[in-house]
């Protein structure tokens, strides 16, 4: 069993007001440390034995046609040990 | 006339949309998400409400439902097709029209009775508004805020494919104050207020948002859209 991780972030130059919530809430908190917060979502695909190369390039079109927004939002695919 | 009003699990406007186009002089005809028939319908819309939970993004699982794909293909042969709210995110998704609808940028949702201009009355679901007629119809929403890159922008804009905008302060962030777009033909509308809910002023704000229904009618009255 394995588990892929679809990262699914929103676009640089879109506007994340979700993110620029967090950015501001963190410094009343006390912390000081961030420049800037961008969110996103994590997509945990568990697959029966090692991933093959064939699954994961299927991974990849469900990521573009569903799991991601191709006009607002990057994907990133990756097998996690 | 026949008009389709399509209902997902988790649409609420559905009823709202069916009484409008009752008003308007058509007759509604109930669609079932998971039906792949359109029941012979000469136009249809997809209301508002939260499809599937809003889960993964608004309108992305309910644009894979089996009436979809009937219904794209004939929203792209020119049959009218109007998503409010909703069904403006289902569009997008769709990639029947440009762009897409993110959180507002001020995070809060949205209910207010909303000032809007008509900026393009040539299409399937404005021609029965006057250029520049000024409407108070319902905005309610959370994730309304219309975005797309520069370069559509500029198309939309210079092909006046902006239908609609929102008068005075920006309610959600919208690019353009776009509250309203049309696809390059004009027969697919999405706008993010909700005219069915003004077309009665015992339930609303007044009647403004009925053209959008008979407008309609009077495409095809006219010999259906250009």
């Amino acid at each position: 069993m394995a588990t892929i991780v679809v990262d699914v972030m929103l676009k640089p130059e879109i506007l994340d007001p979700q993110g620029k919530a967090v950015a501001s809430a963190l410094p009343r908190l006390g912390f000081s440390f961030a420049t800037d917060v961008r969110q996103g979502k994590r997509f945990e695909i568990t697959v029966d034995g090692e991933p093959t190369a064939a699954q994961l390039a299927e991974v990849e079109v469900a990521a573009e046609k569903l799991l991601s927004n191709p006009v607002i939002e990057n994907f990133t695919v990756r097998v996690e040990k | 006339m026949k008009i389709g009003v399509v209902t997902f699990p988790g649409t609420l406007d559905d009823r709202d949309a069916a009484r409008a186009v009752r008003y308007a002089g058509a007759e509604a005809v109930e669609l079932w998400h998971d039906d792949a028939d359109l029941k012979g319908v000469d136009a249809v819309i997809l209301p508002g409400g939260f499809s599937y939970g809003d889960y993964l993004r608004c309108g992305a699982i309910s644009r894979f439902s089996p009436v979809m794909e009937p219904l794209i293909a004939a929203a792209k042969g020119g049959m009218p097709l109007l998503g409010i709210c909703n069904g403006f995110q289902v569009l997008a998704e769709a990639h029947l029209i440009p762009g897409a609808l993110t959180r507002n940028q001020h995070l809060h949702f949205l209910c207010t009775d909303q000032k809007i201009r008509i900026e393009n009355n040539n299409t399937a679901w404005t021609n029965s508004f006057a250029k520049d007629q000024e409407l108070v119809i319902p905005l309610k929403n959370g994730e309304g805020s219309y975005q797309c890159d520069d370069e559509t922008l500029k198309m939309l804009e210079g092909e006046g494919r902006i239908i609609a905008r929102y008068i005075g302060e920006n309610p959600n962030g919208s690019r353009n104050l776009i509250a309203g777009i049309s696809n390059e033909r004009g027969n697919i509308v999405g706008l993010m207020p909700h005219p069915e809910h003004a077309v009665d002023a015992l339930t609303g704000p007044g009647t403004d948002g009925l053209g959008f229904f008979t407008s309609v009618l009077k495409s095809f009255i006219s010999g259906g859209v250009k």
